[in-house]
């Protein structure tokens, strides 16, 4: 029940700080999940995102099921999404039904394109860690450099993306598997 | 009635709308232009999209909220309006906690699969990459100017310098909550009008 609970504010405080589409959620991610409660680990988060990615619904919503289930089965994966779309529901009420010509108002404006700044650079210390982790070699820079020239210039669909990344770590993990069985052979004769 | 519908509308969106939350618009404007329904107008969608994007929490689930209460106010104001933000947002989350569940399921088995390994080997500094990409849009909008047909016509000097600023504090001061940096952005933004 406490971890419920846990689960359920941690995706609460998520959902309530977090401004922009499901990119601009990886710091908080990072910081509530993986520092805070160590439910998780940078890598297990990039690997929802990938799932995320080419599955139906939000990003933010599929990472707290993944998140919720992982710890709690089922029910786990439901407190944490409500957790999620908990603050969404309430603030955006408020917004609907009190204030009129919100998005309008100058001092949200200039609030807001702040926050784009700052959430810029958030992302943008949190990638640079990201890619120190997980660009072990060539291949890897490669396939770093060609998801994000395909998707941001020539916008292609994230989806293919990831598919395209899978087959060519399997290829290529295949393939060394192969030499260092070969090699290994050739030290024993 | 309608309040079924509408779960049922935003089930669908959920289901359907693959990538995030910007992958809904396009069901939402099918709503909008909607005769049976009349639930919200295409102009109130871009409200919406505004709003959804000046809030806190995930762009979809705002909108979900955004709809769904505008589709329940008509029927008798915002005591019903309140419950259809609510049924509209339980809609659009339903089909990833159903999905993301099997999967898990599936992920939980697999996870010592040697050729699952492989394919995460590849998948993750794709991913990394596609942040980028994603982050290089709103990058674009927040340090760039903008002429009317999206071209970059000149350069925000201020939203540069608090760019570079914000950056090397977020590198120094890891340790601090991502909120910190936000309010700071906030108040920046505030300040120099930017």
């Amino acid at each position: 029940m406490k971890l419920l609970f846990q689960l359920f504010f941690a995706f609460f405080r998520i959902g309530a700080l977090t401004f922009g589409g499901g990119y601009a959620m990886l710091p908080m991610f990072k910081k509530e999940l993986v520092e805070k409660h160590g439910w998780c680990t940078e890598e297990d988060i990039l690997d929802y995102y990938a799932i995320a990615q080419c599955t139906p619904g939000v990003i933010a919503v599929n990472t707290a099921s993944f998140i919720g289930f992982k710890k709690k089965g089922v029910v786990g994966a439901i407190f944490s999404t409500l957790g999620v779309v908990a603050p969404s529901i309430l603030i955006i009420t408020v917004i609907a039904a009190f204030i009129n010509h919100f998005a309008d108002n100058q001092y949200v404006a200039h609030a807001f394109a702040g926050i784009r700044v700052a959430v810029c650079a958030l992302v943008s210390v949190t990638i640079f860690g990201l890619l120190k982790k997980n660009v072990k070699d060539i291949l890897t820079a490669l396939l770093a450099i060609a998801a994000f020239v395909v998707t941001y210039f020539f916008g292609l669909s994230p989806i293919i993306a990831v598919f395209v990344a899978a087959t060519a770590g399997i290829i290529a993990s295949v393939i060394r598997e192969k030499n260092r069985n070969s090699a290994e052979k050739e030290g024993k004769k | 009635m309608t309040f079924l519908y509408l779960f049922l509308e935003f089930f669908k969106t959920g289901l359907f709308s693959v990538g995030g939350g910007l992958a809904t618009i396009p069901f939402l404007q099918e709503l909008a232009v909607n005769e049976n329904y009349g639930w919200f107008s295409l102009d109130q969608l871009s409200d919406m999209i505004a709003v959804s994007e000046s809030t806190p929490g995930p762009i979809g689930v705002n909108m979900a909220t955004y709809a769904g209460y505008n589709a329940g106010f008509q029927i008798s104001g915002i005591g019903t309006g309140i419950l259809g933000g609510i049924v509209a947002t339980l809609g659009i989350v339903c089909p990833a906690i159903i999905i993301i569940c099997i999967i898990s399921k599936f992920l939980e088995k697999f996870r010592d699969n040697k050729f699952v390994n492989y394919a995460f080997y590849g998948i993750r500094p794709a991913v990394a990459g596609l942040i980028t990409g994603a982050m290089a849009s709103v990058f674009v909008s927040a340090v760039f100017i903008l002429g009317e047909t999206g071209a970059i016509s000149g350069v925000n000097l201020v939203a540069s310098a608090a760019f570079v600023v914000l950056t090397a504090l977020c590198a120094i001061f890891k340790k601090l909550h991502p909120i910190v940096f936000i309010a700071l952005g906030a108040l920046v933004g505030i300040i120099f009008g930017l």
